[in-house]
């Protein structure tokens, strides 16, 4: 039977996708993803729809609190009530969730339903591992199965009698003696390379940054799961490119004109020092707004990626934000380039709350 | 019931020490449930049958992620009924349940006993099933669409209800008869006055403040005319009987009313209820029930639910309150005299065995809700004791920050919250704005502007039903203004000049 829930709960799933009633998502609260990042954790909110009432200015309010400290000191937290829930269903609740990285990531796989990655090449790299998988009568003290041991014990003294309920001293003897035994089992792995490049000229600001910032983080995550060995590679590019450290990357802003033929140099110069050969899966993401010095270096950029680039890629993304400068005439370029092949992603940035769909687009196709 | 044998055992011991404590509820039936249960039924609002709508779905999302992410879980979920219906959840430790079993049984005796609730349907149960299947029934005639329209319209306002109306006898006061009464200006005349001596008149009662009072009476007896028996505060009501609706809609917005007029003495009694809940929890398993090897799970339990957040825990302070009261009124700390004592030490040890502390509280759970509560009996010592604090949101550091812990501030703002459920104060005082059929709404501002956005689109809910233009005047930021919906698109206008309140 389908419970009375579930009709309602995939009804509100139409709805926060967009599939029905749209003049609701507006109410929508999708805060923004990237929530606080604590040391290991990080908080997400869950999206919730909250219906228009007549309420008071809520951010700004003033409030009564409980606890020490003197005027003017901060108060932390966010204003929830205990872990307690009372019965009436009212009071709203913005979830906020602290996750581990790695939880994070398959809440990112559920929540915008991608697929796992088919890793290519051949997974020659095979790492050993012991896993216990059964029990055996013979072994070293130190892998002793104490319950196992305990209960054959057990058995054996009700079945010679010698079993007493009321003083229960279980002796066990050699014969008694389980202990856990192991097998080899070998996990093929699989390496992979991001190659993050940034475009930072001028006309890319710090909203701009911080989208690509929290994309990046996000894209991190979800392969950082798919992949054990991931290694992550930061180029920078104006009018030159040159490779920086994550710090450089996010923080840097350089100025001046814009030349995306000499990142895509710099990008393949990189794989063909440091990531040749079949093992790894490459994934090249190039983050920009749009513009290009001059038409003749967006044919250069084209004939980079045709004939060297995307062979050798699994994919590769360009994700164009949206800035107050940028014509987005570059996207428009790989569109027609490439059309339906599949081995390049573009996908447009308008804004923070763009980033969710952009992901989906990069990863939702499960290369 | 479904209860485990341990457990069922352990129920009838905590009802039984209930009853001898002098709680007094209704059979009271109790329900083992898993997770995904618990979490469909408190997405029902506690009830297993609820009509269809999203919101549900989004509350069990939320519940059913909470409760995956081990952010929360439920507890306790008990609802207004006769019978009381109670839910446990299976996966809790016996402790846990034993405790919920206890902290259930104080909340089904404030359901039966607390005035505010007096005039709820007690049998709920049946009714929201009938509410159910009738929308089920109008969503088959008239399809899902317009129906959840609707009904979405209606819980935007949803909040616009009388939470003490139902203690106002004439509640209609279309229905009452206007008495034309000759002698009535003489009267008024005459109470415009204060009573004096003949030869004091002159002085007690100066010709020009008679007259400004005149004035005043005759103002309001204007606004008045403008809808008989004064401003409406319940909305919804007001709309039932005076917008433009069809037959089926009458229905769905009547049956939101209902249950958000069930669910009101919940939200004026939040501190109350669980305050009294926690209160009988804590006596019946520390003095009664708990067993020696169970009491690190229960201060652990305890701590949780009465952990001191940023914000106030209505199971603490609650809790907290009663226990003062009873504190105070065992010792005799109460009345003029020991209010006048001005010496601390005395105060200190103030104690006249007076022993009054368990009928005291008993007298609160009847009479209280938690605006009266919380003014009648939050005292000063109590404010310092407990550290109380006012905090305000500081646009510049962009936090929120601790103001002052000046009793007087504290209580002031607690009780600003508390007031109408924490929800403004709106009320219809023209149906005929203009003599053009126009809702004109008129916002009781005291301190806090509406959120202006959310206005505005409520306003348009209500231009869906009312089906003529409509206004609600408040203030934003000092000024008044009105905010207006005619269909069409929404404005605001400011009409006056800023002034003090």
């Amino acid at each position: 039977m389908v419970r009375r829930i579930e009709t309602d709960y995939q009804r509100f799933r139409q709805i926060v996708r967009g599939r029905i009633k749209r003049d609701l998502r507006k109410y929508i609260s999708n805060g923004e993803l990237l929530g606080r990042q604590g040391k290991e954790t990080i908080s997400i909110p869950i999206p919730q729809i909250e219906l228009p009432r007549f309420t008071f200015d809520t951010g700004e309010q003033d409030g009564v609190g409980q606890g020490g400290g003197d005027p003017g000191d901060p108060v932390d937290g966010d204003g929830e009530g205990g872990p307690g829930e009372a019965g009436d269903g009212e009071g709203q609740h913005t979830l906020e969730v602290d996750v581990q990285l790695d939880e994070l990531a398959r809440i990112l796989g559920e929540e915008l339903e991608l697929p796992n990655i088919q890793p290519r090449g051949n997974a020659d790299i095979a790492a050993e591992r012991d896993k216990y998988t059964g029990i055996r009568r013979i072994g070293p003290e130190s892998l002793r199965h104490f319950k196992r041991t305990y209960k054959e014990a057990l058995k054996r003294q009700i079945a010679m009698g010698t079993y007493d309920p009321d003083n229960p001293v279980i002796i066990p003897v050699r014969e008694d003696r389980r202990y856990r035994s192991w097998k080899v089992k070998h996990n093929p792995e699989y390496r992979a390379v991001i190659l993050y490049m940034m475009d930072v000229s001028g006309s890319m600001g710090t909203e701009q940054k911080e989208m690509v910032r929290i994309q990046a983080f996000w894209i991190d995550t979800w392969l950082r799961y798919q992949y054990k060995d991931l290694q992550t590679v930061y180029i920078v590019h104006d009018a030159v490119a040159k490779e920086v450290t994550q710090h450089e990357f996010f923080h840097l802003r350089e100025s001046g004109g814009t030349k995306i033929s000499s990142a895509y140099q710099l990008c393949m110069n990189t794989i063909e020092d440091r990531f040749g050969g079949d093992e790894w899966n490459i994934y090249p993401f190039h983050f920009s707004d749009g513009d290009n010095w001059s038409g003749k270096d967006t044919s250069t950029c084209i004939q980079l990626l045709r004939e060297q680039m995307l062979p050798i890629s699994n994919v590769f993304c360009y994700g164009q934000v949206k800035s107050a400068y940028g014509s987005g005439q570059f996207k428009r370029d790989l569109d027609q380039a490439f059309g339906e092949d599949d081995r390049i992603i573009t996908s447009g940035i308008p804004d923070r709350d763009g980033i969710l769909q952009s992901i989906k687009d990069f990863l939702g196709k499960g290369r | 019931m479904n209860l485990t044998p341990e457990l069922a055992e352990y129920h009838v011991k905590i009802r039984d020490i209930a009853r001898e404590y002098g709680l007094d509820f209704f059979e009271t039936i109790f329900e083992m449930l898993d997770f995904d249960q618990i979490n469909e039924v408190a997405a029902y609002g506690g009830f297993p049958t609820r009509y269809p709508h999203w919101r549900h779905g989004m509350g069990f999302e939320q519940l059913d992620k909470g409760y995956r992410y081990g952010l929360q879980k439920i507890y306790e979920l008990v609802i207004n009924n006769d019978p009381c219906y109670a839910y446990l959840l299976s996966s809790n430790s016996v402790v846990e349940n034993k405790l919920v079993i206890a902290h259930v049984y104080g909340h089904c005796d404030f359901f039966k006993n607390n005035m505010w609730f007096s005039k709820t349907d007690r049998k709920m149960m049946d009714r929201m099933a009938n509410h159910s299947t009738r929308i089920r029934q109008l969503i088959d005639r008239h399809g899902q669409d317009p129906v959840e329209d609707l009904i979405d319209r209606a819980q935007s306002l949803e909040n616009l209800i009388d939470l003490y109306g139902e203690f106002v006898d004439d509640k209609d006061p279309w229905l009452k008869p206007v008495v034309e009464d000759a002698d009535a200006e003489d009267d008024r005349a005459v109470n415009l006055k204060v009573r004096s001596k003949t030869y004091m008149d002159g002085f007690m009662n100066p010709p020009e403040v008679l007259e400004a009072r005149r004035k005043k009476i005759e103002g309001d007896a204007e606004e008045n005319a403008r809808l008989p028996g004064g401003p409406q505060r319940d909305l919804l009501s007001f709309i039932l009987q005076h917008a433009p609706l069809e037959q089926w809609e009458w229905e769905v917005l009547n049956i939101i009313r209902e249950e958000a007029i069930y669910f009101a003495p919940q939200r004026v009694t939040k501190i109350m209820n669980e305050g009294w809940a926690s209160y009988w929890h804590r006596r019946i398993m520390v003095e009664h029930i708990l067993d020696d090897s169970e009491v690190i799970d229960y201060a652990d339990t305890m701590a949780g639910t009465l952990a001191e957040g940023p914000a106030l825990n209505p199971y603490k302070i609650g809790l907290e309150l009663f226990l003062d009261i009873e504190d105070r009124w065992n010792k005799g700390r109460f009345g003029l005299e020991y209010e006048r004592c001005q010496d601390l030490h005395a105060r200190e040890i103030w104690d006249t065995n007076a022993g009054l502390g368990r009928e005291q509280i008993f007298l609160c759970r009847k009479i209280h809700n938690d605006v009266t509560f919380v003014d009648e009996y939050l005292t000063e010592e109590f404010c310092h004791r407990h550290k109380l604090f006012v905090y305000r949101f500081n646009p510049r550091t962009r936090r929120r920050e601790i103001v002052t812990r000046d009793f007087a501030t504290v209580k002031e703002q607690l009780i600003r919250q508390l007031a109408n459920g924490g929800a403004p104060v709106i009320e219809a005082v023209d149906v005929n704005w203009k003599n053009r059929g126009e809702l004109y709404l008129q916002h009781r501002h005291e301190h806090q502007d509406l959120r202006q956005d959310w206005a505005l689109s409520t306003l348009r809910n209500l231009f869906a039903l009312w089906k003529r233009p409509v206004h609600v005047e408040t203030r934003l930021e000092g000024k008044p203004v009105r905010y207006s919906c005619d269909g069409e698109e929404e404005i605001t206008q400011i009409i006056g000049d800023a002034d003090a309140e």
